[in-house]
């Protein structure tokens, strides 16, 4: 005991002599929640557009209007040349382009159908669908309106067009904020780029420096190195935790509607699983060069793209799904986004959180008699 | 001086064969993820999880049910039968939305009265909840054009929708996330190569205590820089040559534009990447420090930031100028239009400039700082 105590002053000690890195684990963490936080956006408003309008009519400025009074779209240039159109949107200035045909004021009067030509820049497809829904509406909107217009006219009162009215309700985030939904996916991966990595790099840095083996030859077992190395980093990973909860609670204003000793019990749980990782990394290089390259990509960037951090897992292809079952930060995040969002408790996290422990005591366990075998 | 520049490039080299692992992790590895995450990172939602509370149970119903079913948006996974399921599934996370019919529903519609059909969606990833709100009322309009067009017919009339829209989608018509979204991959694969590789290079130097000894050389710092670069330029271009052609085999990502520009472009982009690498290694002073601040750098805001995957014109003002912290932003633009929109240097020039003023502010950045330290 009062050997792991040892170790774990000295590793607050080696901590304290390098403040730079005490900087960036305690202050990183807050400043890269708040940026991100901020930019983590898929939100469309503003949708720029550019309009060629043909006819230059009563009927075809109407239509317009109604483009932009919708709130999505604002209108950044108007054109008569398709030339232009195609600048616009090849420079990326413009989202898309609507072309009004010059006989649209005279077809609709007739009651002819009028051909209305929209033009996307399809390279962002998700955001190409998400303002081509937008425009529709608004078309399905005007043409209600004016078949109102024409049936009241020629006296067609008893039949109303018809209007299904959907009523859309959005439950845990209604305002559709993406923020909601990635700040506690960012929370987790700060979590693991802290934890894991300085876990690793611990080692591997004793290790290339000469020290290791100067502690193999002292009385400490191979166990005791290892609970004296991993607490401090326990300790460490809990207050960020705590800071970065505190930083969306008060800063962002987004509520744990759950409980709070449930988010932090599985916090705890998985920063085990972070570092068993840290400890894999380093039984497996030689050099810190090479920890952080295995870290970065073998670890990080796995757990950014995989963990349905940003990118939904149920949208992934068949075979990849199995994979992401392997990453533990997506449990975390399905029990943070739980917590916060929903309000979940622990017994509709129950299989999440088992498997997070499983995994955590799993991983740990193989690092560690893997470290131990390196020792010996 | 040229003399002196390729001796450390020679140097590094020879480093750099010595270590086998890492040449393996340089080379493999951005591969290995390209074909991982190129699959997994998608915003395309399909097969969404639908129930159905029915209380009208009519042919109307049942066939708007069909409809929505029958393209590949929605699966029909379960009909409730009462208003406490709803709650059920949705928090269980069964299905991502449910729709509610109300009693009476057709007979209102007929008789001109308000009929509300209420859909209710989980919010908890806004992006995939706008896109099912989208494709919700893209299809009740759809459906209440067809409702009003056959009451019309039962008069006796013909009844034109008057605004069709014909729309066209440049570029990327079907309109795959996937093809918008490979390009930033590749550029966060190659600057977090880039970064690390550098950063930690000289950094090591740093630690073992070798860079003093280059210090008392004849070498100026700006010569060893541009040494130490060199090698790692070459390495990185032929990572990015690999993984551009691994997205054209596996992702049907073709060259749209010139190959010329795209290597010159991919050029100046490694070289900003490298230089922001040297940055951080004059300021940090152990490995471990090097590391997290790359990590944090480079990771993270080129993920978020870039305009990877959150569209920029969506921030803030403010977060709009920490953008710039990453060259991946300026290289994201140049790769879509080359790749996908197939546009010319006039659509881009202005983004290979900042990517060159970038450079030459870190590089003398860091020559400065690295001076200073020297005095000291």
């Amino acid at each position: 005991m009062k050997l792991i105590l040892a170790i774990i002053t000295k590793e607050f000690l080696q901590l304290r002599r390098d403040p730079r890195l005490f900087a960036i684990i305690f202050i990183a963490p807050i400043l890269q929640l708040i940026l991100l936080g901020y930019a983590a956006n898929l939100d469309i408003n503003n949708i720029n557009t550019i309009v060629y309008d043909q006819d230059n009519s009563a009927a075809s400025r109407d239509f317009i209007e109604n483009f932009e009074s919708s709130g999505y779209f604002t209108v950044n240039h108007y054109t008569n040349n398709y030339q232009q159109v195609m600048n616009y949107i090849n420079n990326g200035d413009d989202l898309w382009a609507l072309v009004i045909p010059n006989d649209f004021e005279k077809k609709l009067k007739r009651g002819e159908q009028v051909e209305v030509q929209t033009l996307f820049d399809g390279s962002d497809g998700n955001k190409a669908s998400i303002a081509f829904g937008y425009v529709t509406g608004v078309v399905s909107g005007y043409s209600q309106k004016i078949l109102i217009e024409v049936m009241n006219k020629s006296g067609m009162r008893g039949i109303a067009p018809i209007n299904l009215n959907p009523e859309l309700r959005v439950w845990y985030n209604p305002e559709l904020k993406t923020r909601f939904f990635m700040l506690p996916g960012i929370m987790g991966l700060l979590l693991t780029i802290i934890t894991t990595t300085l876990m690793a790099m611990g080692i591997v840095k004793e290790r290339e420096i000469g020290t290791l083996e100067q502690i193999i030859v002292t009385p400490i077992k191979p166990a005791q190195l290892i609970i004296g190395k991993t607490i401090p980093f326990i300790i460490l990973g809990f207050i960020d935790v705590l800071v970065v909860t505190v930083v969306m609670v008060f800063w962002f204003g987004i509520p744990i509607r759950g409980n709070f000793f449930f988010l932090m019990l599985a916090s705890l749980i998985y920063v085990l699983s972070a570092l068993g990782l840290g400890l894999f990394i380093s039984t497996v290089s030689r050099t810190q060069q090479q920890a952080m390259m295995v870290s970065m990509f073998g670890i990080l960037l796995p757990m950014n793209f995989l963990s349905g951090f940003a990118f939904p897992i149920e949208n992934m292809p068949g075979w990849i799904q199995p994979i992401t079952y392997l990453i533990p930060l997506r449990y975390y995040i399905t029990i943070l986004r739980g917590v916060i969002l929903k309000g979940d408790g622990f017994f509709q996290l129950i299989p999440e959180t088992f498997t997070l422990l499983g995994i955590g005591i799993l991983i740990l366990t193989a690092s560690s008699m893997r470290f131990r075998k390196r020792l010996e | 001086m040229l003399t002196r520049i390729l001796a450390i490039s020679k140097k590094e080299v020879r480093q750099l064969m010595r270590d086998k692992r890492m040449l393996y992790v340089l080379f493999v590895f951005p591969f290995v993820l390209l074909i991982l995450f190129g699959y997994a990172i998608n915003f395309d939602v399909h097969h969404i999880r639908l129930a159905v509370y029915d209380r009208d149970n009519t042919e109307i119903t049942r066939d708007f049910i069909n409809r929505l079913t029958s393209s590949n948006y929605f699966d029909l996974i379960t009909h409730l039968n009462s208003e406490d399921q709803i709650r059920k599934v949705l928090d269980a996370g069964d299905v991502q939305a449910v729709i509610v019919f109300p009693q009476y529903f057709s007979r209102n519609i007929y008789s001109g009265k308000e009929a509300p059909i209420q859909i209710l969606v989980a919010g908890v990833d806004a992006n995939t909840a706008s896109v099912i709100t989208n494709y919700m009322r893209a299809a009740s309009a759809t459906f209440s054009e067809k409702l009003s067009d056959e009451a019309l017919r039962v008069t006796g009339r013909e009844a034109n929708i008057p605004v069709n829209l014909e729309p066209r989608f440049l570029y990327n018509p079907d309109l795959n996330s996937t093809r918008y979204l490979i390009p930033g991959l590749i550029s966060m694969i190659l600057i977090m190569t880039a970064v690390i590789s550098i950063a930690l290079s000289i950094v090591r130097e740093k630690e073992r205590g070798t860079m003093e000894q280059i210090n008392v050389s004849p070498l100026s710092s700006i010569e060893l820089l541009i040494g130490k670069t060199i090698p790692y330029t070459i390495i990185a271009l032929v990572v990015a040559s690999l993984i551009l052609l691994a997205g054209y085999i596996l992702f049907e990502v073709t060259i749209k534009g010139s190959v010329l520009l795209l290597f010159i472009s991919t050029f100046i982009f490694l070289f900003a990447s490298l230089n922001l690498g040297i940055l951080i290694s004059t300021i940090s002073d152990s490995q471990q420090v090097a590391f997290q601040l790359s990590a944090l750098i480079s990771l993270l805001p080129s993920f978020l930031l870039s305009g990877f995957v959150f569209p920029i014109e969506s921030m803030p003002p403010v977060i709009q100028i920490f953008t710039n912290i990453t060259p991946v932003k300026f290289y994201i633009v140049v790769l879509r239009d080359i790749l996908l929109k197939g546009v010319g240097l006039t659509a881009f020039w202005d983004q290979l400039i900042y990517l060159i003023l970038f450079s030459v502010f870190f590089l003398g950045l860091a020559s400065i700082i690295d001076r200073r330290n020297k005095m000291a």
